[in-house]
C-alpha cells in the first residue's frame, strides 16, 4: 500500500511540476497573467508531494518491506534500524528520489519566502525550477522507479554494502545532495534573470542567500566525505583525486566563485554576465558530476554502476538543461552589459582575480577527470592522479590565496596598495619567517613547503578586516568572511602538515610488543574476538602513550560482515590537539605476529576543522544576510504603513 | 567609454565558448557510453621478447620454467598464467587440454600458489602443461605486463610475445587461439 | 564519495570468491629499514595504480597483487634503483595506465598545455577587464 501511495505522490508531483512550468510560462505572457498566481502554490504542493514520496520510501526501508524490489536489493532485516533508514538513499533509485525531493522542497521554499524580485522574474525562475524537476521526475518514473514491486517476494534482502554502514557515510551523501541540488535554485534564478533580462544588484541580493545555503551544505558534505574516506578506508589518506571526489569538488569550486561574484554584483552592479554564467555552471557541474558517477562511465572498470540506458537518459537531460541554459546565455548575455567599472587594485579587482583562479582550478579538475575518457576515445589508457592535480591546481590556488589575504582589506572601486601596506607587513613577515623555518627544518616537499609557509600569514591576514572595528558592531556577514577565510588557512595548514610530517609504521607485532611511531609508543596487548549486530570482528587491544605520558586504549578492528559477506577494517583514532594516531589491524602472519599499520599525523584534524570553519563562516554570512534583509523588509513595511495612515 | 561599449563586440565569440565546450563534453561522453566497455589492462609487452626469468617448479612432476626454454626455437607455444584458487582457470581447463592434445606445447606459470594446491588442481582439472613455473610474488607476471589470472600468451619460436588473451579461453574462442598460433609461425 | 566505497567494495569483493592463501610478498607490509629509501618507495607507490582495484594506488590497497607490486618496488629501491626507472619499467609493461603521473606524450600533451591555455585566457580576461575599467 505504502509503495503505491508513494508512487502516486511521485506521479502527482511530476504532474504538478508540469503545471508549474506551463503556468509559469503562460504567466509571462500578456494573456496568461492570471495563471501566474497559481505558480507559487503549485510549487509548494509539488515539493510537499515529493517529500511524501520520499518519506514513503523511508518507511518501506525501515519496515524492510521485501516486496519492494529496491528494499529487497539493498536492505536486510538484521541491519540496525539507523542503517535501514540511511539505506534509503544508499542506492541509485533512492538517491535520485532524494534529489527530486530536495529540488522540489527548495522550489517550495523559494516560492514561499522570496518576495524581493519582480514577479515576472519569479515566475520564470519557478518555471525553470519546474522544468528541471520535470526531467528528473521523468527519469525516476520511467527508468528508475523506486517503488517497483518484486514477485515472488524474497525471504531476505541482499543487504547493504558494509562500507556504507557507518554513521559518517549514512549522513554525508544527503548533505552533499542538498548542496548539489540547492544550486538548482541559482540555476533557475539565472534562467529567470536571462528570460526577463533582470540582472542587477537586486537579483544578486536575492540569489545570494540561496547560493550560500547550498554552498554551506556542499562544504560540510565534502568535509565529511573526506573525513569518512580518511577513517573508513584504512589507509590514512584524506583526498585521492578520485573521479567521485572530483565530482563533488567541481560544483563547490563553481559555487565558491559564484558566491564571490554575487558580492560584486550586489555591492557594485558589476560582473553581471559572469555571475549569470556561474549560476548556470555551478548547477551544471552538479549534474555533470552526478552523471559521471551514475553512468559509471569514468569508473567503467567497475561493472557495478554501469547502465547505458540510465546513462543515456541522464545525458539527454544534461544536454537539454545545460545545453539549453548555455544557449540562452549566449543569446541573451550579449545584451547584458557587464555593468560598473573598477580598477585592478580594488575589492572588485581582487574578487575577479579570485573568480578567474577558481574557474581555472575548476578547468584543471574537470579536464583532468575527463582526460582518461579522451584517451580511451583515442584508443589508449592513461591515469591522471595526484601527481597531476596537486601541482596544477596549486599553480592557481597559491596566487588566489595570496589575493585572498589582501582583497578584503581593499576598498571598492579603486584603491592603492600603499594604503594596506602597513597592515600586510605582519602577515608578509610571518610568511617569510615560516618559509625560513620550514626550509631550515628541511626534508619537506615543495607543495607542503608552500602550504606551511603561507598558512600562518594567511591566518593573520584573514583576521585583518576586523582591525580597527568595534567587534560588537561588525556585521555578521563580515564575521562570516573572516571565519571562512581563517578556515581556509587552517585547512591549508592541516593539509601541508599532514603531507610533510606524517610518520608511518608497518609492523608485524607480537602480543606484548611495543612499537614507536613518531612521539607515540604503541603496545599490542592482545587480540580478541568481538561481535556486533551484523558483524563479527577481531579486535586489537592497543595501549598507546604519547611522549611517555599516561597510556590510552585504542581498538582497531578487522570486521567481517555477513549480509552481504565482506571484510572491512575499522581504524582506531586517538586524537590530540596536535594530531592523530591512526591504527589499523591487518592480518595474522604465520608466526603468530599481527600486522599493524600505525600513523602519527601531526595536525591532520586541522583539515576538517578548517572545512567546518569555512562552513560556519558561510552560516554566519547567511544569518547576517537574512537578518539584514528581514530588517529592511520590516522597515519597508513600517514606512508603507505610515504612508498609508498619512494618506488616510 | 560609454555604457554600451562595455559589452564589447570582440567578446561575442567568448560567449559561445561554454556551449561549445559543453557540446564537446557531450560528444566525448556519447563515444564513451556506446563504446564496448574495455575493462582489461592490456600488456604492453606484446611484440617484445619475453623478459628474463627463471622460476622453480610448481609441482613435483613437471619441471620449472625459465625464459631460455623459449629461446630454443621451434614452434609457437602458449604460456598460460593461472592459479589453483582461480575459478575461471578451472573453467578453461578443458580447452587447454584440447589444445595440448592437438600437439601444442603449453607452459604454465602458477601465481601465488602452494605446491600441493597446484598438484591437486591439476589432478582435478587435467594437466596440459609441459613445464610449470611457480611465481609466488607475481614477479614474472609483472614482468610480462599481466594483471590477472587467467591470461594466455602466444609466444613464437624466437621467444617473442605475439598475443595476449585476457580471461579464460572459452570453447568458441578456440579457432581464434589456433589462428593466433598460426600467425605466430610466420 | 559514496561511489568511492562502491569501488572499494569491488576491491574487497573480488578476492572474496577467489582468494589465494599465500602469505604476502616479503615487503608488501614491511617497510625498508633505511628511512630515506622507504620515503622514496612510499612516494612512488602512492603514484602507481593498483591494477586489480582500478581506483586506488598500490599504497592504498589490500589486493594481493598490490602487495606484490609494493614488495617489488621496495626491493628495487633497496637495490638502489631510481624510482623513475621503476615507474618506466612498469609503464613499459602495463602502459601509461599504471602510473598516476601522466608523462608528456603525443597522447597527453593537452593535459600539460591546459594550464598554459588557462593562464593566457585568465590574463586576457583580467587585462581586458581592467583596461576597460581602469582607463577612465
Amino acid at each position: 500500500m505504502i509503495a503505491e501511495f508513494g508512487l502516486a505522490a511521485l506521479w502527482l508531483a511530476a504532474a504538478l511540476a508540469g503545471l508549474q512550468l506551463l503556468a509559469g510560462a503562460l504567466g509571462l505572457t500578456a494573456r496568461g497573467v492570471a495563471l501566474g498566481a497559481i505558480v507559487r502554490p503549485v510549487a509548494v504542493v509539488q515539493g510537499l508531494l515529493a517529500l511524501i514520496a520520499f518519506v514513503a520510501l523511508i518507511v518501506l526501508f525501515c519496515q524492510t518491506d521485501l516486496s519492494v524490489k529496491l528494499v529487497a536489493m539493498n536492505s536486510h532485516s538484521a541491519k540496525p534500524l539507523i542503517y535501514k533508514f540511511a539505506g534509503t538513499w544508499g542506492n541509485h533509485e533512492g538517491s535520485m528520489l532524494l534529489w527530486v525531493t530536495v529540488m522540489g522542497l527548495a522550489g517550495s521554499f523559494v516560492a514561499l519566502v522570496e518576495r524581493r524580485l519582480p514577479e515576472p522574474t519569479m515566475l520564470a525562475t519557478l518555471a525553470g525550477q519546474a522544468f528541471v524537476s520535470l526531467g528528473f521526475y521523468a527519469f525516476l518514473l520511467l527508468s528508475s522507479n523506486p517503488f517497483e514491486r518484486i514477485s515472488p517476494v524474497p525471504a531476505e534482502g541482499q543487504g547493504l554494502n558494509p562500507l556504507l554502514q557507518d554513521m559518517g557515510l549514512a549522513f554525508h551523501p544527503p548533505t552533499l545532495y542538498v548542496g548539489y541540488v540547492g544550486l538548482s535554485i541559482a540555476f533557475s534564478f539565472a534562467i529567470g534573470a536571462l528570460i526577463t533580462r533582470e540582472v542587477g544588484p537586486a537579483f544578486a541580493r536575492a540569489m545570494r542567500p540561496w547560493v550560500l545555503g547550498a554552498w554551506i551544505f556542499l562544504t560540510l558534505g565534502i568535509t565529511a566525505g573526506s573525513y569518512w574516506a580518511y577513517y573508513e578506508l584504512g589507509w590514512g589518506g584524506w583526498w585521492f583525486w578520485d573521479p567521485v571526489e572530483n565530482a563533488s569538488l567541481m560544483p563547490w569550486l563553481a559555487a565558491t566563485a559564484l558566491l564571490h561574484s554575487c558580492s560584486v554584483l550586489a555591492a557594485r552592479n558589476a560582473l553581471r554576465a559572469w555571475t549569470i554564467m556561474l549560476g548556470v555552471v555551478a548547477f551544471s557541474m552538479s549534474m555533470v558530476g552526478t552523471f559521471l558517477v551514475r553512468s559509471g562511465i569514468l569508473t567503467s572498470v567497475h561493472a557495478f554502476a554501469v547502465d547505458p540506458e540510465r546513462g543515456s537518459f541522464i545525458l539527454v537531460l544534461l544536454a537539454i538543461y545545460i545545453g539549453g541554459a548555455l544557449t540562452l546565455f549566449a543569446v541573451r548575455a550579449a545584451s547584458v552589459t557587464e555593468g560598473e567599472r573598477f580598477a585592478p587594485v580594488s575589492r572588485e579587482g581582487a574578487l575577479v582575480f579570485n573568480n578567474v583562479m577558481l574557474s581555472a582550478v575548476l578547468g584543471i579538475v574537470l579536464f583532468g577527470t575527463l582526460y582518461p575518457l579522451v584517451a580511451e576515445a583515442m584508443g589508449a589508457k592513461v591515469s591522471v592522479g595526484p601527481p597531476y592535480f596537486n601541482p596544477m591546481s596549486a599553480l592557481f590556488v597559491v596566487p588566489m590565496l595570496l589575493v585572498m589575504a589582501v582583497g578584503p582589506l581593499l576598498r571598492w572601486r579603486r584603491d592603492g596598495f600603499t594604503r594596506v601596506r602597513k597592515a600586510l607587513a605582519i602577515p608578509a613577515g610571518l610568511i617569510v619567517l615560516a618559509a625560513i623555518g620550514v626550509a631550515a627544518w628541511g626534508g619537506v616537499g615543495l607543495l607542503p613547503f608552500i602550504g606551511l609557509a603561507l598558512a600562518g600569514g594567511l591566518a593573520v591576514a584573514s583576521l585583518l578586516p576586523l582591525r580597527g572595528r568595534s567587534l560588537r558592531r561588525t556585521p555578521l556577514a563580515t564575521w562570516g568572511m573572516v571565519v571562512a577565510h581563517l578556515g581556509v588557512a587552517v585547512a591549508l595548514f592541516g593539509m601541508a602538515s599532514e603531507s610533510a610530517f606524517s610518520v608511518e609504521k608497518l609492523v608485524a607485532a607480537r602480543i606484548g610488543e611495543t612499537t614507536a611511531v613518531g612521539p607515540w609508543h604503541v603496545k599490542l596487548e592482545g587480540i580478541r574476538p568481538v561481535a556486533g549486530p551484523n558483524w563479527t570482528a577481531l579486535e586489537a587491544d592497543l595501549t598507546a602513550s604519547y611522549a611517555g605520558g599516561s597510556p590510552t586504549k585504542a581498538h582497531p578492528q578487522a570486521r567481517f560482515f555477513w549480509s552481504p559477506p565482506q571484510p572491512t577494517s575499522e581504524s582506531a583514532l586517538l586524537t590530540r590537539w596536535n594530531g592523530q594516531l591512526y591504527a589499523v589491524l591487518g592480518e595474522e602472519a604465520d608466526d603468530g605476529r599481527w600486522q599493524l599499520r600505525l600513523w602519527w599525523k601531526p595536525f591532520v584534524t586541522m583539515i576538517w576543522f578548517g572545512g567546518l570553519m569555512i562552513g560556519l563562516g558561510g552560516l554566519l554570512a547567511l544569518l547576517g544576510r537574512v537578518a539584514s534583509d528581514l530588517r529592511r523588509y520590516v522597515a519597508r513595511g513600517k514606512i508603507a504603513y505610515r504612508r498609508e495612515r498619512q494618506g488616510r | 567609454m560609454t555604457e554600451t561599449s562595455a559589452a564589447p563586440k570582440p567578446r561575442r565569440w567568448a560567449i559561445w565558448l561554454p556551449l561549445v565546450l559543453f557540446l564537446g563534453f557531450v560528444g566525448l561522453v556519447l563515444l564513451g557510453l556506446f563504446r564496448p566497455a574495455d575493462r582489461e589492462v592490456a600488456s604492453a609487452m606484446v611484440g617484445k621478447p619475453l623478459p628474463a626469468f627463471d622460476l622453480p617448479a610448481a609441482t613435483a612432476d613437471k619441471p620449472g620454467l625459465a625464459f631460455k626454454d623459449f629461446a630454443a626455437g621451434g614452434k609457437p607455444r602458449l604460456l598460460n598464467v593461472f592459479a589453483s584458487w582461480c575459478i575461471p582457470c578451472a573453467v578453461e581447463a578443458p580447452q587447454l587440454d584440447q589444445l595440448a592434445k592437438m600437439g601444442i606445447e603449453i607452459n604454465g606459470i602458477a601465481i601465488r600458489d602452494h605446491r600441493e594446491d597446484v598438484t591437486a588442481f591439476l589432478a582435478r582439472n587435467g594437466n596440459p602443461f609441459t613445464r610449470i613455473g611457480a611465481d609466488d610474488v607475481s614477479k614474472v607476471q609483472m614482468a610480462m605486463g599481466s594483471s590477472g589470472v587467467p591470461e594466455t600468451f602466444v609466444i613464437d619460436g624466437k621467444g617473442v610475445i605475439r598475443y595476449q588473451h585476457i580471461g579464460e579461453i572459452r570453447a568458441d574462442q578456440m579457432p581464434m587461439i589456433l589462428e593466433k598460433l598460426k600467425e605466430a609461425e610466420q | 564519495m559514496k561511489r568511492l566505497l562502491i569501488l572499494l567494495l569491488m576491491v574487497f569483493a573480488a578476492p572474496a570468491f577467489a582468494q589465494d592463501t599465500m602469505p604476502p610478498a616479503p615487503y608488501a607490509y614491511r617497510q625498508l629499514d633505511n628511512p630515506a629509501q622507504e620515503e622514496k618507495a612510499q612516494a612512488l607507490m602512492e603514484t602507481l595504480r593498483c591494477l586489480k582495484c582500478q581506483s586506488q594506488s598500490i599504497a592504498d590497497s589490500d589486493a594481493p597483487m598490490a602487495g606484490d607490486m609494493r614488495s617489488q618496488v621496495r626491493e628495487r629501491i633497496a637495490a638502489g634503483e631510481d624510482p623513475e626507472a621503476i615507474r618506466a619499467w612498469l609503464v613499459e609493461r602495463y602502459g601509461d595506465y599504471v602510473s598516476y603521473a601522466p608523462r608528456v606524450t603525443a597522447l597527453t600533451w593537452p593535459l600539460f598545455i591546459l594550464p598554459v591555455v588557462l593562464l593566457v585566457l585568465a590574463s586576457l580576461l583580467l587585462s581586458r577587464r581592467f583596461r576597460k575599467g581602469g582607463g577612465e
